[in-house]
């Protein structure tokens, strides 16, 4: 039906007699040969192929997605990645491990705090610095809770422009303007922050830093209510989540997602209680999971609402977090910042870290200079997207962009 | 002769005034209410010799700007319906006002002027007709674009439009029984009595149901949320994809027009139109045996007034739910429009019916 649609001839520049090109023949040879590159069998001529993206407002970066239609029904999306690849990896193996930690920050730009505290955790373990003054982990523990908040905030927000709904974007993009303000006063930067260093931290913290922390967690929370009876109860919202993208446990285990997907679809799985890092085994919180309460487990509805639990459990570390903070003011975060970092030769640690999308991994090997031999990061938004075939086929294109907003895939972290 | 023509000039550019000054204007009404309820301070950057008149001024900067940016047209698209498209959606929308009464009747030298574009005896009928016209535009233009993302957005017009188009005629139904009547002037006249005595005899409360099911189908109309599926700008951008310059200014107008229409007509169909309470052709009477005479100038001053503000009251509420909803997915319309009220509108008939035939 659609494959009819360029049967006509069309110069182009005809009257510079530059090119002159067949419409005919190249749109249809370009559809057949996508058709039988993607051997359906049953292509009868009904479906068409779509590009989606890379510039598309709702592939959240620069994702490729070829679908194939039938109608508005998804039969197929393959996800194409690579358009933000900045050879993180290789940078890594020939720069100090110092100078490594602003190329991590720029791996998920948006929670970019969490990556710096990965990468630090991983070359702290290769070289055997496990003592930090407890100012240190208790800032790195304030810090990644308040960036992991900006990111859901982020999530949650962009999620309502998927499903069509404006004003919340825009509550969530004014609470999270005052968290950057804080790490900004903090740190300098708005978002690459490059501050949490290998055993300690860049900067000296401000005084009156942690007061107007206090200050911000007690505005914020009814915010939170208030975002929630805008979007989060409405009807027409329930509605369109409920019973879309759903993601059963067995397949979520399988794909490796981790994060608030895997969780969403009723996993209790949270390296912060699983497998504490810093100070996290310290602090009173819960680790949310889908419930499934409206309709079946595993929706987009449930993946949202762990986001949403997530953020109140992180005021909650941040509130203890800042009391313990209060106890050490006096120490100095710069004291256990190693020399030089020079590992020996065949050293390998691998440590992962759970950042607002999932598990971040870091394998770093040493060869006994002061650069890693090789740095390998495993990324959350890897193994997330790669469910996308599976859950939204059988789907419209409206859930479609509903199921990537409800997995938050940064598409740096995808691509590294 | 040559009067009665000079008089429906001056109505004509009266109405054609009104509506598109407007649309015009909403484009600024919707950036600052957006802006309010965003807490954004909004759109203000546009200013003529430093004076900025609270962004007003972006009305004018947002013409300026469509008209003199590149129409693109790509080379696959279909030149002469790629063209026209965006004009048969505009003059759609915009030919719908001619029946809407916008006052009771001046009296200028004698003459009576009837403060409508044209007394039409088959008003509604003829509204509705005009509505259901206005998705060629887009649907041409979608098609026209062949662009796929642009087509499913003119696909999911022309079934939104389908599906309301019915709901839209039996909505109202149960309104006309008890007017009696489908020429808007004569429906507007018979809501200026009381009931009572004291309650004016609005379309609202003698219709409450088909009210509320008229001002949701009238939205799904005018494809704004939470029925925005065939634009859908963050799932497939809409049926002007390919638009550029005043291609996509002229669509978006259509938005804006349509929004100003439906205001229009629910004020005509349901909140008594240019009716303001106890306001007679000589003056008010008032409930409590007082009165107050006044020129049939300042009668039809006041007439128009009230019809402006209540269409301006409307116009809020649309943009209110605009920004406030997210939006249905396109079955989810269909749904609404065919199992939800199209039966109730039906059922509504029904009962409005039943109590016609036992009151009389």
């Amino acid at each position: 039906m659609f494959g009819n649609m360029f049967k006509k001839k069309r110069y182009l520049f005809e009257d510079e007699g530059v090119m002159v090109v067949d419409m005919d023949q190249t749109a249809g040879r370009y559809y057949d040969e996508a058709m039988k590159k993607l051997e359906i069998e049953s292509y009868q001529g009904d479906e068409m192929v779509v590009n989606m993206g890379p510039q598309h407002p709702s592939t959240h970066g620069v994702l490729r997605l070829e679908l194939v239609l039938d109608g508005e029904v998804v039969k197929k999306t393959t996800p194409h990645i690579g358009y933000l690849h900045r050879n993180f990896e290789k940078h890594a193996e020939n720069i100090p491990y110092n100078e490594v930690i602003p190329f991590c920050d720029r791996i998920d730009y948006i929670s970019s705090m969490n990556q710096g505290m990965g990468y630090a955790l991983a070359v702290e373990k290769l070289i055997g610095l496990t003592e930090l003054p407890e100012k240190v982990e208790y800032m790195r523990v304030l810090c990644c809770e308040l960036n992991r908040i900006a990111s859901h905030l982020i999530a949650i927000g962009t999620f309502g422009l998927d499903v069509g709904a404006i004003t919340p974007f825009l509550w969530a993009f004014r609470d999270r303007e005052q968290i950057l303000d804080l790490l900004e006063w903090l740190t300098g930067a708005r978002m690459l922050y490059n501050y949490i260093w290998v055993g300690g931290l860049a900067r000296e913290v401000p005084d009156g830093w942690d007061a107007k922390v206090r200050e911000f967690v007690d505005y914020f929370e009814p915010k939170m209510t208030e975002f929630n009876k805008l979007l989060t109860n409405n009807h027409i919202f329930i509605k369109r989540t409920v019973d879309v993208g759903v993601l059963p446990e067995d397949v979520a285990v399988s794909y490796g997602c981790t994060g608030p997907v895997l969780r969403g679809s009723g996993v209790k799985w949270d390296l912060r209680k699983d497998e504490p890092y810093s100070y996290y085994d310290k602090f009173e919180f819960d680790v949310p999971v889908g419930e499934g309460k409206f309709g079946p487990l595993g929706s987009v509805l449930d993946r949202y609402l762990v986001r949403i639990e997530e953020i109140n459990q992180s005021v909650r570390i941040i509130r203890q977090a800042l009391d313990g903070l209060q106890q050490h003011k006096g120490q100095d975060v710069r004291s256990a910042i190693p020399r030089r970092i020079r590992p020996a030769d065949g050293a390998e640690a691998y440590v992962r870290s759970e950042t607002p999308r999932g598990e971040l991994g870091y394998l770093i090997r040493s060869d006994g200079t002061d650069v890693p031999s090789r740095v390998k990061a495993r990324s959350p938004c890897f193994s997330n997207i790669s469910v996308i075939d599976d859950i939204s086929r059988g789907g419209m294109i409206a859930d479609l962009v509903i199921i990537i907003g409800s997995l938050d895939i940064v598409l740096g972290c995808i691509d590294r | 002769m040559v009067e009665g023509i000079g008089i429906v000039l001056l109505k004509l550019a009266f109405v054609l005034l009104f509506v598109l000054n407007f649309g015009g204007l909403l484009t600024w009404v919707e950036r600052k209410q957006s802006a309010l309820m965003q807490d954004r301070i909004g759109a203000n950057r546009a200013s003529i010799f430093g004076i900025r008149l609270i962004g007003l001024f972006h009305t004018i900067a947002d013409a300026v700007k469509m008209f003199t940016k590149e129409s693109f047209r790509p080379v696959a698209a279909e030149k002469f319906l790629f063209t026209i498209g965006p004009g048969i959606s505009v003059f759609f929308a915009l030919v719908g006002f001619a029946v809407i009464p916008f006052g009771d009747v001046l009296i200028i030298g004698g003459k009576e002027i009837n403060l409508q574009l044209a007394p039409l005896n088959i008003g509604v009928l003829y509204l509705f007709a005009v509505a259901g016209m206005a998705v060629y535009g887009v649907v041409l233009g979608a098609w026209a674009s062949k662009n796929n993302f642009a087509l499913l957005g003119g696909l999911r017009a022309s079934a939104q439009m389908i599906s309301y188009e019915v709901a839209l005629g039996v909505t109202i139904i149960g309104s006309l029984m008890i007017y009696q009547t489908v020429e808007l002037q004569e429906i507007v006249r018979w809501q200026g009595g009381t009931l009572w005595g004291w309650l004016p005899k609005w379309g609202v409360l003698m219709q409450p149901v088909g009210f509320i099911l008229f001002l949701t189908v009238g939205i799904a109309q005018s494809k704004r949320v939470p029925f925005d599926a065939p634009e859908g700008e963050s799932e497939i951008i809409g049926y002007f994809l390919e638009y550029s310059g005043m291609g996509f200014g002229m669509y978006m107008l259509t938005d804006f027009v349509e929004t100003v229409m439906i205001s229009a007509i629910t004020v005509t169909l349901f909140l008594g139109g240019w009716q303001v309470p106890y306001l007679m052709a000589d003056g008010f009477h008032f409930p409590w045996g007082a009165t107050w005479q006044l020129e049939n100038w300042a009668v039809a001053l006041l007439q128009v007034g009230s019809f402006t503000l209540k269409v301006m009251f409307f116009l809020w509420l649309q943009m209110t739910i605009r920004w406030t909803l997210p939006r249905f997915r396109y079955d989810q319309i269909m749904r609404l429009g065919w199992k939800y009220i199209l039966p109730i509108s039906l059922v509504n008939i029904l009962i409005t019916g039943l109590i016609i035939t036992l009151l009389k």
